[in-house]
Formats: structure tokens, sequence, C-alpha cells
């Protein structure tokens, strides 16, 4: 049929058109060429400056670290407060609700600059102290648990946490042996995007971090005002490892779910 | 009385957390906003920015820049959108995939990635900063104008447009007045989620070496020289910009945020 051959053809393009600068760099990330368009012979030596440069591996350490605390701190705290917020009162819940979108859609560099004024300029805290970076970015990453968790609390069967109270748990037990199990889904979706969010985040970070800290956001954008060609190149390198971790996951994700689609048969 | 636990007192804790950490921060941006260095009350930040012709032309640059980004990503992701959802593939969730993976890759990485190709093609950056900036800002929010729309045209009844074929429609016709209309509500989401990052996320054009500023750059040089009146009251204004826009672009549905589409 023609007109699917266009449909197609439609994907096909911007499929290349997405992918071809991270997959030309990963080509060039194999050579010794230090800018694209020129030709260089086989080598490894990006890689192997990405992974024995002190100032280098600290800052790749020291984003994923982060990424990992911010996201766990986001979650218990949007995770007992969506729970918290569907069980109370309706103004209650749509009060919550509401200030919890401020930082969605709210631009970052507004989120970042106001933490950092009301933690720094107001409370006079350090960022050396590395609590106004956490709480700023725990600021940008909680509401979008609490986003992915309340749509599982509300498919939830209210009745079987009765019968647990009834059959004599706790609410506490109830709650820890049948609420959360059934909204993990939810729970877990909102950590990965807690985690995705604060590995992608540039703003919040320069507005709040302590000036001997780098995340991989802050380290590229300096990178690219400097002219160190060898921190050029090993970036390349730190690009396509990347690429391939996400590749990877994407792969793992769609296995499983097949899986889970095929049990279900 | 003895303690009793009820599910309602968790909200507590986050509450307090939106309280200090969401509302706090905008009542002082409001507070330093409308005050001077001394401390005194005074509308003169206010004033300053609306009479500055660098201010108002930074407005008016970031504003261009936002509209014709919105207006490319609309172009490239209408059609994209459409052949994902029309295709009748079976691997459509793959593809979608395909088309979300990006948005996990670290968007600094991604556009020292365009940087190379640009510069490979044009040769020396500087000739073209306005271009380079909406090629940047398109290939960084790309997905984000894709997936609304696809997800609206997902859901969207198919048995319609066999319907008005049947009733005598063409094509042309069908897509104007059925598919276009239905979609409407994910393009309006898909502009809210790409006009306004491209009036604030200055590191694009850092990165793509154009000096101009836009609104969020403004920020960025506020802050550096520690002039957290001047700061707070382009962050009010760009809070007050946020919300008329918010309220124009709302979804009835509400749902297709950052967040709906990134995972």
């Amino acid at each position: 049929m023609k007109k699917k051959g266009i449909l197609l053809l439609i994907l096909a393009l911007a499929l290349l058109l997405i992918y071809s600068p991270i997959l030309i760099l990963a080509v060039y990330s194999f050579t010794d060429a230090t800018s694209i368009g020129f030709s260089g012979s086989f080598s490894v030596q990006n890689y192997i400056t990405l992974f024995t440069t002190p100032e280098l591996s600290q800052m790749i350490w020291g984003t994923v670290i982060l990424a990992f605390a911010v996201a766990v701190l986001s979650t218990v705290l949007g995770t007992i407060g969506a729970i918290g917020a569907f069980y109370s009162k309706k103004r209650a819940q749509a009060v919550v609700g509401v200030v919890n979108q401020i930082p969605v859609i709210n631009a970052d560099v507004v989120t970042g600059f106001s933490v950092c004024i009301l933690l720094v300029a107001v409370f006079g805290f350090s960022k050396d102290t590395y609590f106004p970076l956490l709480a700023g970015q725990v600021t940008l990453c909680a509401p979008f648990v609490y986003l992915s968790v309340l749509p599982k609390l509300s498919q939830m069967d209210p009745s079987i946490y009765e019968a647990a109270l009834d059959l004599g748990a706790s609410p506490a037990y109830a709650l820890r042996k049948v609420v959360i199990p059934q909204i993990m889904p939810g729970i877990i979706s909102g950590f990965a995007m807690a985690i995705t969010l604060s590995l992608d985040d540039y703003f919040v970070a320069t507005y709040t971090k302590p000036a001997t800290f780098d995340t991989i956001s802050t380290y590229v954008v300096n990178a690219t005002r400097g002219s160190q060609t060898t921190i050029k190149t090993a970036l390349w390198a730190l690009s396509t490892i990347i690429f391939l971790i996400v590749l990877l996951i994407a792969v793992l994700g769609n296995v499983k779910k097949r899986q889970v689609r095929d049990g279900e048969e | 009385m003895k303690y009793r636990f009820s599910r309602k007192q968790l909200a507590i804790p986050y509450a307090l957390f939106l309280l200090v950490f969401v509302v706090l921060p905008l009542v002082v941006i409001v507070y330093y906003a409308f005050t001077g260095s001394d401390g005194r009350p005074t509308a003169e930040n206010f004033i300053r920015f609306f009479t500055d012709p660098n201010t108002l032309g930074t407005l008016l640059y970031s504003f261009i820049l936002a509209v014709v980004t919105t207006c490319v990503c609309l172009l490239i992701a209408y059609p994209v959108a459409y052949a994902l959802a029309f295709s009748g593939l079976k691997s459509r969730s793959v593809l979608l995939m395909l088309f979300i993976m990006p948005m996990w890759i670290n968007f600094t990485l991604r556009l020292t990635a365009l940087k190379e190709i640009l510069t490979l093609i044009e040769g020396n950056l500087a000739f073209h900063p306005f271009l380079n900036s909406v090629i940047g800002m398109t290939y960084d929010f790309l997905p984000f104008m894709i997936l609304p729309i696809y997800n609206q045209l997902e859901r969207m009844d198919k048995s319609l447009i066999e319907a008005a074929t049947d009733l005598g429609a063409d094509a042309p016709g069908c897509f104007m007045r059925i598919t276009l209309p239905l979609s409407m509500p994910g393009v309006m989401s898909g502009v809210a989620m790409v006009f306004l990052p491209a009036m604030t996320n200055y590191v694009v054009l850092d990165m793509l070496y154009n000096s101009t500023y836009i609104m969020g750059s403004l920020i960025g040089s506020y802050f550096s020289a520690y002039d957290w009146h001047g700061g707070s009251m382009i962050s009010l204004i760009l809070l007050a910009l946020i919300c008329i826009f918010t309220l124009l672009t709302k979804d009835e549905d509400g749902g297709d945020m950052r967040g709906g589409s990134l995972i």
C-alpha cells in the first residue's frame, strides 16, 4: 500500500535524524580523531582517558550517587505524600495536588533559582553541605513520584485493605502488606523517573551545587567552553557508554514486558 | 488517649515539604522582586525590566525563538506521531521506545553530538546562531511534542474515519474535520511542553555558541552577579508567563505533563 510506505518513510527519516548524531559520535569515539569528519585510526584512548582521569570518574560517580540519593528520598516522600493525600479530605487533596503541580510545570531555572535563594540567601546554608543540591533536586523529582503513585491508588480495590483490618491487621501493617505491594508499579516508575530527571538536570544543580562538585550536565557545559580536546573526546566515549546502557535497559524492559504478556495469554 | 495511626497523617510530611520547598521559595521570590538591595520595598526592578530596551529585546528574542522552535517541532512531530499511530505496525511499542530513548541520555551529551555534526556541516557555528538554536532546541524537545500527540491519536476512535469515508468524505476532508480536531488536546500539551523550555533553556544556546540572551540566561547572569533582586523579578515574570501559558493550553485530561511522556 502506498500510504503505509509513506508513513514508514517518515518514521525511518525521523529516527535517522534523531540517532545519527549519537551514532556518528559513537563511531568517532573509537578513533583518535579530534573532530568529526577527520579521518583517524582505531583507538580506545578516549575510553582509557574517561576511566583513568580522576576528575572525570569523580564527576561520573558523583552524578550517579546523587541521582540515587535524590531518587530514594523523592520516592519515599512522594509515595507517602500520595498515600496520605489520597485518603485525606477532597479539599486537602486538591490543595496538595495544585502545589505539587508547580515544580512540574515550572521552568527548572526558576525552581533552581528559587530554592537557591531560599536556602542560601535567606537561611544561610552553605552550598558545600550538599543540602541545597539534595533539597533542590528532590523538589524537582518528588512531585513526579507523587503523580505516578496517585493513579495506582485509585485503581486499587479498597475492600482488600478493609478485609485486612477486619482480619485483625493494624492499619500500619495493612498499609505495608496490602497497599504498598499493590501500588508498587507506580512507585517503581516514579523512582525511575526521579533517576532520569536527576541525571538530566542542569539548572537546579548549577544553582545549588558546591563549587567543587560537578554533575555530568554541569561538567559537559563547562567543558564545551574550554578547549581541552582530550576531555572533549573522552566525553564522546561517555556519551557512547550511556547510549549503550540506555539501549540495554530498553531491550531488557521490552523482553520483560513481552514475557509478562505471554504469561497472561 | 492512645495514639492511633491513620493513613491521612502520611500527608503531613509531604505537605510540609511542599510548603517549605515549593511555596516558601515563591514567597521569597516575590519579596526579593519587590525590594531593593537596601531591603526597602520598591517597584524599581519591575520598572527596570519593562523600560530597559535590552531586557525587552531579550523577552522578544526568547518569544520569537520559542514560537519558531514550537512550530518546527510541531511540523516534524505531527507527521511522526501520525505515522506511529496509523502505520498499523505490530511493533509499535518498540518504535515508540525508540522515540523515547533519547530522553534518557543526558541532554548536554546529546547536544555535544549535535554540535559536532553542525560544526562539520557549517564549518563555524557562529554564522547561524538563531538557526542553530532552533535546531538544537528542536533536537532536544522533539519527543515532548511527539508523545502527547501520539497518545491522543492512539486513543482516537478509528471507526470515525471509516464512517466519514463511507459517507463520502475524501482523505484530506477526513483529516481536517476529524483527525486534526480530535488530536488538538495532544497538540496543546505538546506546545506547552516545548514552548516554555524554549524560552528558558539557555544551555542550548550556550553550547551552540549563540551569545544572545533568552529569559533563562537573564536569571543566570543575575545569579552570577549575586543580584537576588533582579533574578527574582525575572523569575516572577517567567512564572507569570508560565501561569498564563498553562491556563491557555490546559488539556482537559491534564495527564500529559513532562513525566507522563518520560516513561
